[in-house]
C-alpha cells in the first residue's frame, strides 16, 4: 500500500464541464432518447440534497469534489481532518446513513438523499457524546489529530459489531463475533494514530461500550 | 482533479447507454479506487456513471443451491451475509482481510474485482509503466518492488492484482455475469483477470462497454472446508505479500479433494493447478502438502526483492492446508 506523503488533491479547476444537454446537442448521445432520465450533473448543477448533522442541506459543487473538501473548505466544518487524502489513514472518517466511510474517497455527488454525520454532529464541547467523554477519561489521544476520525469510526464499528459483521480475527467467520480487545483493534485498524495513543483509544472505546451496556 | 460530470442512471439499460455513448464515461462503484486514481491523474474519466443506485445490491439463492451476488453489494454486506459466511467461509474471510472497515462499507463487489494494481511504479507518474501507458517500459522490473509478481509475469509487467476477494472466487470457480447492449454473458472468474503478456494495460477480459451485474457462486460442498490466509507487512490494513485460499477434503488420511489459489503473486489470482493435481490422492501429511506446494512454485521467478515470496508461498500453502486438515471441517 502506498503511504501518505504525496501531494494532496488539487482543488478542481473552474473549467466548464459539458453536461448531458450539451453532449446531446453535439449528437454524442444517440443511444439516449429524449426523455431518458439520465441525470448528468455538471459542476454547476445544484442538485445534491442530503442531511448534514440532522439538518437538510443542498449544495452545488463540481462533481469531483470530495465530501472531505466540502466539509472543510466550503462549510467550515473542520472537525473532520485530512491526512493522506487517499484512503490510507482514516482521519477523515464520517458516518453516512450510520455507516463509517472515508470523507476523502466519497464524492459529494454520491450523497443525494443520504444522512451524513460528522464529529460536529456527534457532540459539542458543551455537551460531549459519552464516547468523547470516554476518550478524555482514558487519554485516548495525544495531539488529537486522528481523534474525530477515531470517534466516528468507533461509533460505526460498534454498530457493525451489534449487527454481527465478522472480522478478520474471527476463529470461525460464520460465528457471531465477540468483542475482545483483539476484535476492537482489528476493527479499528483503518484508523492510524501517529502519536500511538492506541492503548488509550482501545480503553476508551471499551469503557464506552461497557457503559452503554452494549457489546462486551 | 480534472473536472468530471456525474450521472445517475435509473436502470441498467440507461447505464449501458451512458457507458456506450458518453465519451470518456466510466462506471463508479464505491469510488474507493477510482476516486483515488482520478486524483492521481492516472484515470481521467469525463463522466462518472454511478451504478450503486441500480437494483444490483441483492444476494439471492440460485435454483441450483448456489448464490447470486449483485455487483453493487458492499463488501461489508457480502462478508456479513449468513449464507455466504456459512457456506463459503473462504469468501467472507478474504473480504474481511482486505482494506479497512470504512473502505469495505464503501467498496462494491464489482469495483473490488476491477480495482487496479497497487504497484508503486503504476502510481508514480515519473516512472515508466506499461500498464499506465502501453509501450512506455517497466521501471518496476528492475526497481525496488517487494510487492511484485513471481508467477506469470512478463518482461513488460511485474504488477500483481490486489484483490483478496478475487482469489477466493477463483478458488470456487465463480462466474462473473456481465451485460452490454449486445446482451448478457458470463465469464469464469479465472478468465476474468489476465496475465500481462504484451499488453499489461489491459487488466481484464471485460469490454469497456460492459457492466458487471453479478458474481455467481456455484453450489460447492467443499467450500465448507475452506480458508483464507493472508501474509502482509503489518497485521491488518495492508495488501497481501502472499495470500492463500484453500479448500481440502481428507478421507482415511488421504486427500480426496483439494483446491488452492494464491493472491499477491501474479497479475491475476493464481489457481494452483499443479499442486491440485499432484496432491489429490496422496496422504494428507505436512510433507506431501509441502512437496505439492514446491511443485507449484517451481515455475516461480523471483527477483532480488521478491525471491522471499517463493518460500513464503510454500510455507503459507502448507500451513493453510495443515490447518484445514487438523480442523477436519468447517472454517
Ligand atoms: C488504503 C486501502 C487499502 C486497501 N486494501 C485492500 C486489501 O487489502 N485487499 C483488497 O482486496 N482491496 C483493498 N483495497 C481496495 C478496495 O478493496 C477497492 O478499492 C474496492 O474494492 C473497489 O471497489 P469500489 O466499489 O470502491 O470501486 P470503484 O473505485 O468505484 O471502481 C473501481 C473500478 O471498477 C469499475 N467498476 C465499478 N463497478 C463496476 C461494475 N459494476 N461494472 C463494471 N465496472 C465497474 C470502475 O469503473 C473502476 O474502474 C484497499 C483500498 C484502499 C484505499
Ligand atoms: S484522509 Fe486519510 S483516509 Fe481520508
Ligand atoms: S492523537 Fe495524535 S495522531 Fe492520534
Amino acid at each position: 500500500m502506498r503511504e501518505a506523503g504525496k501531494g494532496a488533491g488539487a482543488e478542481p479547476r473552474e473549467d466548464d464541464v459539458p453536461d448531458l444537454a450539451t453532449l446531446s446537442g453535439a449528437g454524442l448521445v444517440s443511444g439516449l432518447r429524449k426523455g431518458d432520465a439520465v441525470t448528468v450533473q455538471s459542476r454547476t448543477t445544484p442538485a445534491v440534497s442530503f442531511t448534514l448533522n440532522g439538518a437538510p442541506i443542498e449544495v452545488a459543487v463540481e462533481a469531483g469534489v470530495s465530501l472531505l473538501d466540502l466539509l472543510r473548505e466550503r462549510l467550515d466544518l473542520t472537525g473532520t481532518k485530512k491526512g493522506c487524502n487517499q484512503g490510507a489513514c482514516g482521519v477523515c472518517t464520517v458516518l453516512v446513513d450510520g455507516r463509517r466511510v472515508l470523507g476523502c474517497l466519497t464524492l459529494v455527488a454520491q450523497l443525494d438523499a443520504r444522512e451524513v454525520t460528522t464529529i460536529e454532529g456527534v457532540g459539542t464541547p458543551e455537551q460531549p457524546h459519552d464516547l468523547q467523554r470516554a476518550f478524555i477519561g482514558a487519554d485516548g489521544f495525544q495531539c488529537g489529530y486522528c481523534t474525530s476520525g477515531q470517534i466516528c469510526s468507533a461509533l460505526g464499528m460498534l454498530r457493525e459489531l451489534a449487527d454481527g459483521v465478522p472480522s478478520a480475527v474471527a476463529e470461525h467467520v460464520a460465528a457471531q463475533p465477540g468483542s475482545s480487545e483483539l476484535e476492537m483493534r482489528e476493527r479499528m485498524s483503518g484508523n492510524l494514530c501517529r502519536c500511538g495513543a492506541y492503548n488509550g483509544i482501545v480503553d476508551a472505546i471499551a469503557a464506552y461500550a461497557d457503559a452503554a451496556g452494549g457489546h462486551r | 482533479m480534472r473536472p468530471v460530470s456525474y450521472a445517475v442512471p435509473a436502470s441498467v439499460d440507461e447505464a449501458l447507454a451512458a457507458i456506450a455513448d458518453l465519451p470518456g464515461a466510466k462506471f463508479l462503484g464505491g469510488g474507493t479506487n477510482l476516486v483515488d486514481l482520478m486524483r492521481e491523474g492516472i484515470e481521467a474519466p469525463d463522466v462518472l456513471v454511478d451504478v450503486t443506485r441500480l437494483p444490483l445490491a441483492e444476494i439471492t439463492e440460485t435454483a441450483d443451491g448456489g448464490l447470486r451476488i449483485g455487483s453493487g453489494v458492499r463488501n461489508t454486506d457480502l462478508a456479513a451475509h449468513p449464507l455466504l459466511r456459512g457456506r463459503y467461509p473462504v469468501v467472507a474471510q478474504a473480504v474481511v482481510m482486505g482494506a479497512s472497515g470504512q473502505i469495505r462499507n464503501m467498496a462494491t463487489v464489482g469495483g473490488n474485482l476491477l480495482q487496479r494494481t497497487r504497484c508503486l511504479y503504476f502510481y508514480d507518474q515519473a516512472a515508466a509503466c506499461n500498464k499506465r501507458e502501453r509501450g512506455a517500459g517497466c521501471d518496476a522490473a528492475a526497481g525496488h518492488n517487494r510487492m511484485g509478481a513471481i508467477l506469470g509475469a512478463s518482461e513488460h509487467c511485474v504488477a500483481v492484482h490486489p484483490s483478496d476477494l478475487a482469489v477466493a472466487l477463483v478458488l470456487l470457480d465463480a462466474q462473473v455475469e456481465v451485460v452490454s447492449r449486445s446482451g448478457t454473458r458470463t465469464i469464469s472468474v479465472g478468465d476474468f483477470h489476465r496475465l500481462p503478456g504484451q499488453t499489461p494495460d489491459v487488466d481484464t477480459t471485460l469490454a469497456a462497454d460492459e457492466l458487471v451485474t453479478a458474481v455467481l457462486l456455484p453450489p460447492e460442498p467443499l467450500a465448507l472446508r475452506s480458508r483464507y490466509r493472508k501474509v502482509r507487512d503489518r497485521a491488518s490494513y495492508a495488501f497481501a505479500l502472499v495470500s492463500v485460499a484453500a479448500a481440502l477434503e481428507v478421507r482415511d488420511d488421504s486427500v480426496t479433494q483439494v483446491r488452492v489459489a494464491l493472491g499477491g503473486v501474479a497479475h491475476k489470482p493464481w489457481r494452483a493447478t499443479v499442486l491440485e493435481e499432484q496432491l489429490t490422492g496422496r496422504s494428507a501429511t505436512d510433507e506431501e502438502f509441502e512437496r505439492a506446494a514446491r511443485a507449484e512454485l517451481a515455475q516461480a521467478v523471483g527477483g532480488p526483492d521478491t525471491e522471499f515470496k517463493i518460500g513464503l508461498a510454500v510455507r503459507t500453502i502448507t500451513a493453510t492446508l495443515r490447518r484445514l486438515r487438523d480442523e477436519g471441517g468447517a472454517a
